[in-house]
């Protein structure tokens, strides 16, 4: 395809589309802030574990795309939705584009996350479209496994020595009012519910909070008390990190359109 | 222990060194054998951990979903080929924290190709094609050697390394037959990572300053200047069926010998990075610097952690 023709899904699929995209988008650029930081890790094995959740987080975004292409048609391909798309496009939440300020926040994030994507797989699985719960019952294994390791480095930096304890409260005050975006349905997951395609997200919430609190609990960290969350990134509305993040990951498919690679 | 016990001693390992025997971390070795051992073990892991840098420098930037998750895979074999190096040392008694000080100060050395930059994305093929093929004719030749724990590593190396190379391979071939953008970018790769990619195997033979003892205990089997002939004559019809063009007016196929002639070294490069006066010797190094500084609280919090459960435990079960 031509990097100047504006992917628009056909009408009838539009709803789906965008509601896959409210799923794997996030996925994606969380995927695309871990692996900034393959080589870089502070052991050699946190190095790899990160590296492997961003692995499986392509890997489910590439199964998302490659359907989402499918009801696109017109030749699309998994690459075209992710590298020729622009910001307003990308359906992810804020969260997940925010920079890895240190360890604590790339924590914090994925903890944030993997707590809400494992509730919403769960209910994934249950989807009347079979190939969203097919992808879901793939995916919920890995995402089991991430937030198992995710909320095991919680504890250990929350309960580790006074910096690191200050340091995870710092990222946790910082990136709580991210977490809340989650629940709030754009119009085309209100549309996949009705179809009993989507999930009731805002039903999630309670859950989400209880098991959050649960760990932080066991971290020795406080739960900010926050009256004013953010949202906008599931409306295309993003923080000003996103265009950065996709100029670095759409730097090939920008300036050598339309090869192969 | 008696000058005569340790001269038995010593007859006895060279009496298996020369029937081939593996020797195993519980047997006894010359000091020598052990500190060489070390060296050149370490050495092998703090390359792959380096190694990690160049790569990693395209992973956010690859052209396709397909191409990064292959990438990212492929450095993470790196990390997890630096863990099972640094174990295989660690049999001989020095700790990884030890070994990878040595390499954050600069004392140890890692492979002197890492220490040029990855420019574009045809860099990543030319590296898989040529920088693992370099490295798998070295270490197929190194599953022989005689020390049991780095000769067993190799093997299991190889078989991801080779998995590597065909990858770096067909992105080369990708790119030799997509556009004109493309092929130019194939060429240019090719024209700088050709001679540092010859440089991997070291200094002549003429002029290694460990190659003889090394040889003879059979840390080493073959010797640089055969390896790096096998290289050649492996590579050059790869770059045919790629229709790339090697960078060496003087090579040239000799019936006589049955292998391919190649020009010169530019044994001035080849020291002046050697000797941390490369292009990224300085960032390589502040990168893993950096990690591992900026790591430092994590690691602690981990200890600490750690030692906070067993208390636990302990008062638990008392």
């Amino acid at each position: 395809m031509s990097n100047t023709e504006k992917i628009t899904p056909y009408p009838k699929a539009i709803d789906k589309v965008e509601f896959i995209y409210g799923i794997a988008d996030s996925s994606l650029i969380l995927a695309q802030r871990l692996s900034e930081l393959t080589g870089h890790g502070p052991t050699l094995e946190t190095d790899m574990a990160l590296t492997n959740i961003a692995l499986d987080l392509f890997g489910q975004v590439r199964s998302y795309y490659q359907y989402a292409a499918k009801l696109i048609g017109d030749n699309k391909t998994e690459d075209d939705l992710a590298f020729f798309r622009t910001e307003r496009e990308f359906k992810n939440v804020l969260l997940v584009e925010i920079p890895n300020k240190d360890f604590a926040y790339v924590i914090g994030k994925q903890f944030l996350y993997d707590q809400f994507h494992y509730l919403l797989l769960r209910e994934l699985q249950k989807s009347e479209d079979v190939t969203i719960a097919a992808i879901a019952r793939k995916s919920i294994k890995e995402t089991a496994y991430h937030k198992e390791f995710s909320s095991n480095w919680i504890k250990r930096l929350g309960d580790g020595t006074e910096e690191s304890h200050k340091r995870m409260q710092t990222a946790i005050d910082d990136l709580w009012k991210y977490s809340d975006e989650f629940f709030y349905p754009t119009a085309a997951d209100k549309k996949m519910l009705e179809e009993g395609v989507g999930v009731n997200l805002e039903e999630l919430r309670k859950e989400y909070r209880s098991n959050i609190a649960e760990v932080l609990e066991e971290a020795t960290l406080e739960i900010p008390e926050l009256e004013y969350f953010q949202k906008g990134g599931k409306d295309g509305r993003h923080t000003e990190h996103m265009g950065h993040l996709l100029s670095e990951m759409q730097y090939m498919q920008r300036t050598y359109p339309g090869m192969e690679w | 222990m008696s000058e005569q016990e340790i001269k038995d001693l010593e007859k006895i390992f060279e009496e298996r060194i020369a029937n081939d025997e593996k020797i195993e971390p519980k047997d006894w070795m010359p000091e020598k054998y052990r500190q060489m051992n070390i060296r050149q073990i370490s050495q092998h892991a703090h390359s792959e951990i380096v190694g990690m840098l160049p790569e990693g420098n395209w992973i956010t930037r690859a052209p396709s979903l397909l191409r990064k998750v292959t990438l990212l895979a492929k450095v993470q074999d790196e990390a997890g080929h630096g863990l099972y190096l640094y174990s295989a040392a660690e049999t001989l008694g020095i700790s990884r924290d030890e070994m990878y000080k040595q390499m954050l100060t600069g004392k140890a050395k890692y492979s002197s190709i890492f220490n040029y930059p990855t420019l574009t994305w045809a860099d990543i093929g030319a590296i898989g094609w040529l920088v693992d093929g370099a490295a798998i004719v070295n270490q197929v030749s190194l599953t022989h050697t005689s020390y049991g724990p780095y000769a067993r590593g190799m093997v299991r190396i190889c078989k991801e390394e080779s998995f590597h190379q065909r990858q770096g391979y067909q992105i080369m071939y990708i790119l030799a037959n997509g556009t004109k953008e493309q092929r130019e970018m194939a060429q240019d790769a090719l024209n700088r990572f050709w001679w540092p990619a010859l440089m991997m195997f070291g200094p002549r033979d003429a002029d290694s300053t460990h190659t003889d003892q090394s040889m003879k205990w059979k840390i080493k089997i073959k010797t640089n200047d055969t390896l790096r002939q096998m290289f050649v004559d492996q590579v050059v019809p790869q770059a045919d069926i790629l229709g790339l063009t090697i960078p060496d007016p003087d090579l040239k196929y000799n019936e006589e010998t049955g292998h391919y002639d190649f020009g010169e070294i530019d044994w001035e490069e080849f020291w002046q990075v050697v000797k941390g006066h490369g292009i990224c010797n300085k960032d390589r190094l502040e990168a893993k610097n950096k990690a591992w500084n900026e790591g430092e609280w994590v690691r602690n919090a981990a200890v600490a952690y750690g030692e906070k459960q067993k208390e636990k435990q302990v008062k638990k079960a008392s």
